[in-house]
């Protein structure tokens, strides 16, 4: 099932990298200690550092090092003992030293993978080529007032990671199956909070087309786009613009180009030509990056179980399906919440509940698993309710409700509500009882032969009941009494 | 008693101890000093009111037991320093007005050992320039002028008003900056003595970076153990500073005096250029005479890649200094001048605020870094810059320490070198190549030239070994005797 895109000369392949730039979480930016908190007045988190003021040093901030390091362990990568901080060089007013610190010829991790699954059951390896630590810059603000820019440095000096992957991705389902994954793995070890929408992480595109086996094609680089969707998007446009150019005989100019979401086009920001010289040199106030091999080893035993691994485990240890393991482990917080709930109980049982009526509820609330109404062990608690009886599926639904709008623990809402499942005999007998005394002409028509009145008798019981008895219980005993 | 203004630092801290006269009394008497050695230019900023203040405590401090190191001494601070709500502005138009709401680490420093500013020192703008005659103010001019002819001289730079104000007695000390011989050239001319430490010694933190990978802060003083007091002072690990070095901090005072019987001394080869000046050859054999006749092992030694360190300076100092540079844009603090559109406001507020020598460098700095460029000039020049550095580690194999010229003349008249960048360079020839491998250097003031100026001699050490080149020059002070004054001919010794 390769994606392709139909030319009216024939089929194109596409080619698709990713750069994404994660910002780390950190309380204090790459090479100051000023703060990184979201949404803060302008210019209020800023440092001499920060602004570029005369005879300021960059002193680098570990914890960035750290979270590096960390992710880099979890895309499988290579961690490079010594790299090498450099100045990108570049005039704008939101850069306040006319420089970016990067890192260009030496990033501190290499190569790695990450493992994507897509929607036909298959998964692919996508190559990582590179995360390296840099700097943010400022924020230009150009429409406050007519001919003024506005500068807000809140942002300039927070510590990013670039990470660059392969040309390796197809489709664009891959593409968005990429950022997803990947935001899932830096959400995991916690080194991003990967958060689309405010900026904490931002994606340049690279697409490109080519007819099948030929070489690479000239790419374009899409700048800045800001959602899975709005990448998705931007490369099934920019594939398609490319592949006309292509088809009308030209070729394409490699260039910078911007998405725009509300048009769904993207667009020239600047040719190769206007590319800037950046004069990358290492940066003399900052020495070669060098950590010690004991640190990383650290470092990689304090890894939480990332979301590959726990994925596999689910399917083995709790029989779920690929799908549900999927789902569960997209998010560290539902697997987690996941792993709670079943724990000693029946985990497909258990990964239904939690997939279905718990996400559900908390998605028709708005809400997510941290500040979700109830707890885990409470979840945990109605399933036992279901397991010894107690409640009929049905019932147990209806008690999850009073909990969600509550809080309160299953056997609370059943005690309170009287949603406790008929299982007593005698009464369910009595019921039965009533029922048939009342239908004498349907248990004629029965006996003689229409069974299909069977579901109709138990609907009249569970109806009598008001959904309490027990169906089993109900369906056993009308056996008895019918025939 | 001697004028306090004559005093040294060192004598200057035992008067003040002992109460012979008091820190307002030092101060005043330096303040006038400034006031009358006005036509130097030597003083950018003068801080007459805060001198005045900080030195009424100072008694205080000296009277309650609390003194520190320098206390009640009264310095001047080269402009290149931040110094917090004092004007700082590395002597260039694009700074003007600014006021660094922050103290750099070094004179934070001498400020708590009790040191009193008695104003900013004139320098190059940007520390750009062996003359101080590229500064925005105008040139510094030295005290010192030939016997003859009494035309006005430079004193050297870039760190030309600190060792204009303490030659001219108007400051018991100074701060410098040394990025390829900037302490010890003007002291050279200015017959003081200039320290350069290691890299790394000091701390950058707050001083105005041109390059940052061979600025290095030190003092400028009339002598060796004035030298060492300061130092004392001024160095020291700053965590602000990734280039500093967590390094203990030796006392530089206490072994001074131990001589110089049984040091090698190295004397490279390559140091002997062509067309050198017969006084700087003559001035050079004494001083390898006075050390041999102490019982110094001289050493003849090769620095073979000597010839490649001012090209290779003059590659890597402009390329850093281009992106450090680049902070002054018009957009935050300095100059701005109104354009028509962002780059025409850039142009405008560089073009304004930089002169004519920090545009060459920047453009010969933009130029070596540029794509297509860099292999041939940054990188080649980095990796010149290796051997260099391993030349002197080489040598340091046999030698304790390397004896040199610090530059191959004495100070030049006020605009000679102006408009022949080369030339100017070319007074770097001594100094640039210990920059370049980090390694501290100290000229020491050790005759006249035959016009009746100062001349010095450099000795370079073992990175941090600034206790080996502090004695050695200890003993060079002594044995050459320069007691003589920019206003006095009384006393000069004709080489």
């Amino acid at each position: 099932m390769t994606y392709c895109i139909q030319g009216n000369s024939g089929q194109f392949e596409l080619v698709v990298g990713l750069e994404v730039h994660a910002q780390v979480k950190s309380k204090a930016k790459l090479f100051s200690g000023a703060p990184t908190e979201y949404g803060a007045e302008p210019n209020t988190q800023v440092s001499f550092i920060d602004a570029g003021m005369p005879g300021m040093l960059p002193v680098i901030n570990e914890v960035a090092i750290e979270q590096a390091v960390r992710t880099g362990l979890a895309l499988n990568a290579k961690i490079n003992l010594t790299s090498i901080f450099d100045r990108k060089n570049y005039f704008y007013p939101d850069l306040p030293c006319g420089y970016q610190i990067s890192q260009y010829l030496d990033p501190i991790v290499g190569e790695g993978t990450v493992e994507i699954d897509l929607k036909d059951g298959s998964s692919r390896n996508i190559g990582i080529e590179r995360l390296h630590l840099e700097m943010d810059a400022g924020k230009s603000i150009h429409d406050l007032r007519p001919n003024v820019t506005h500068v807000d440095l809140n942002r300039s000096g927070i510590a990013l990671m670039e990470i660059v992957s392969k040309p390796d991705m197809r489709s664009p389902e891959e593409a968005g199956a990429y950022l997803r994954k990947l935001r899932t793995i830096l959400r995991y070890v916690g080194s991003c909070d990967g958060n689309m929408e405010q900026g904490s992480m931002r994606c340049d595109v690279n697409v490109s087309v080519r007819r099948p086996g030929e070489k690479y094609g000239t790419r374009c680089e899409i700048k800045n786009v800001n959602s899975v969707r709005f990448v998705m998007r931007a490369i099934e446009y920019e594939s398609k613009r490319q592949v006309d150019i292509i088809e009308e005989g030209n070729s394409v100019d490699q260039e910078t180009r911007l998405f725009d979401s509300s048009k769904g086009e993207t667009r020239t920001m600047r040719s190769k030509e206007e590319a800037h010289d950046y004069r990358y040199f290492p940066d003399p106030d900052l020495l070669p990056l060098k950590i010690e091999q004991d640190w990383v080893n650290e470092i990689k035993n304090s890894l939480p179980e990332l979301p590959d691994v726990l994925k596999k485990r689910f399917i083995k240890q709790y029989s779920l399906t690929p799908y549900d393991a999927e789902v569960l482990v997209s998010e560290q917080s539902s697997a987690m919440f996941f792993e709670t709930v079943a724990h000693g109980r029946d985990g497909k049982l258990a990964a239904n509940w939690v997939t279905g009526e718990f996400f559900g509820a908390l998605n028709k609330a708005n809400l997510n698993i941290v500040n979700s109404p109830i707890t885990a062990h409470q979840l945990g608690g109605l399933i036992d309710r279901v397991s010894d009886g107690t409640l009929s599926v049905r019932l147990a639904k209806e008690v999850f409700e009073f909990m969600f709008l509550s809080g309160s623990d299953a056997d609370v809402v059943i005690e309170e509500k009287g949603l406790k499942q008929v299982t007593d005999v005698d009464e369910i007998h009595t019921i039965i009882d009533k029922i048939l005394s009342s239908n004498t002409e349907k248990v004629e028509e029965f006996r003689n032969g229409k069974v299909k009145l069977m579901g109709w008798f138990v609907g009249q019981v569970m109806k009598e009941s008001q959904g309490k008895a027990n169906p089993a219980a109900v369906n056993k005993a009308l056996k008895e009494k019918l025939t | 008693m001697s004028k306090l203004t004559e005093l040294t630092v060192a004598d200057a801290i035992s008067g003040l101890r002992k109460k012979e006269f008091s820190a307002v009394e030092l101060t005043e008497d330096h303040i006038n000093a400034v006031k009358d050695s006005q036509e130097l230019n030597a003083y950018v900023v003068k801080t007459f009111d805060l001198a005045r203040q900080r030195s009424i405590l100072s008694d205080k401090k000296i009277s309650s037991g609390e003194a520190g190191l320098l206390e009640g001494i009264p310095i001047a601070v080269k402009d290149l320093f931040c110094t917090k709500g004092v004007h700082s502005s590395a002597c260039s138009k694009v700074l003007d007005g600014f006021q660094p709401p922050y103290e750099s680490t070094v004179t934070q420093k001498l400020w708590d050992s009790g040191a009193v500013m008695l104003g900013k020192a004139n320098m190059d703008e940007f520390a750009m320039g062996s003359s101080n005659s590229t500064s925005c103010y105008g040139p510094a001019i030295n005290p010192w002028t030939p016997k003859e002819t009494g035309e006005q001289r430079v004193p050297g730079g870039s760190s030309g008003g600190s060792a204009v104000a303490v030659a001219a007695r108007a400051a018991l000390a100074a701060t410098g900056t040394d990025t390829g011989g900037s302490i010890r050239q003007p002291a050279s001319f200015c017959g003081v003595v200039g320290l350069k430490p290691t890299y790394g010694r000091c701390s950058r933190w707050g001083i105005i970076a041109f390059a940052s990978s061979l600025d290095q802060a030190g003092p400028i003083t009339r002598s060796v153990k004035d030298a060492a007091l300061m130092l004392n002072v001024m160095a020291g690990f700053d965590s602000k500073d990734s280039t500093s070095l967590d390094k203990n901090v030796p006392d530089y005072v206490k072994d001074l005096d131990q001589g110089v019987k049984g040091l090698r001394i190295g004397v490279p080869e390559e140091y002997r250029i062509d067309g050198m000046l017969p006084e700087i050859t003559a001035l050079w054999e004494q001083g390898i005479e006075w050390f041999k006749n102490a019982g110094g092992e001289i050493k003849e030694i090769s620095l073979p890649h000597t010839k490649y360190a001012l090209p290779t300076y003059y590659i890597i100092a402009p390329a850093e200094a281009s992106s450090n540079l680049a902070r002054y844009d018009g957009v935050r603090f300095g100059l701005r001048e109104t354009g028509d559109d962002l780059i025409d406001m850039y142009s405008k507020s560089r073009a304004k605020g930089f002169g004519e020598e920090v545009k060459r460098r920047v453009m010969i700095g933009t130029y070596v870094l540029s794509a297509g460029y860099y292999d041939a000039y940054y990188l080649k020049a980095q990796r010149v810059r290796s051997r260099i550095a391993k030349d002197f580690k080489d040598a340091f194999n046999d030698v304790d320490v390397i004896l040199t010229p610090t530059a191959p003349t004495g100070a030049f008249a006020v605009g000679e070198k102006t408009d022949d960048p080369i030339s100017m360079y070319l007074n770097d020839v001594f100094t640039v190549p210990a920059s370049l491998a980090g390694l501290p250097g100290i000229s020491i003031p050790s005759g006249l030239s035959p016009e009746g100026m100062p001349l010095g001699l450099q000795l370079i050490g073992r990175p941090f070994d600034e206790v080996t080149i502090l004695s050695a020059g200890r003993f060079l002070e002594t044995a050459a005797d320069f007691n003589c004054l920019p206003s006095d001919n009384i006393g000069r010794k004709k080489l």
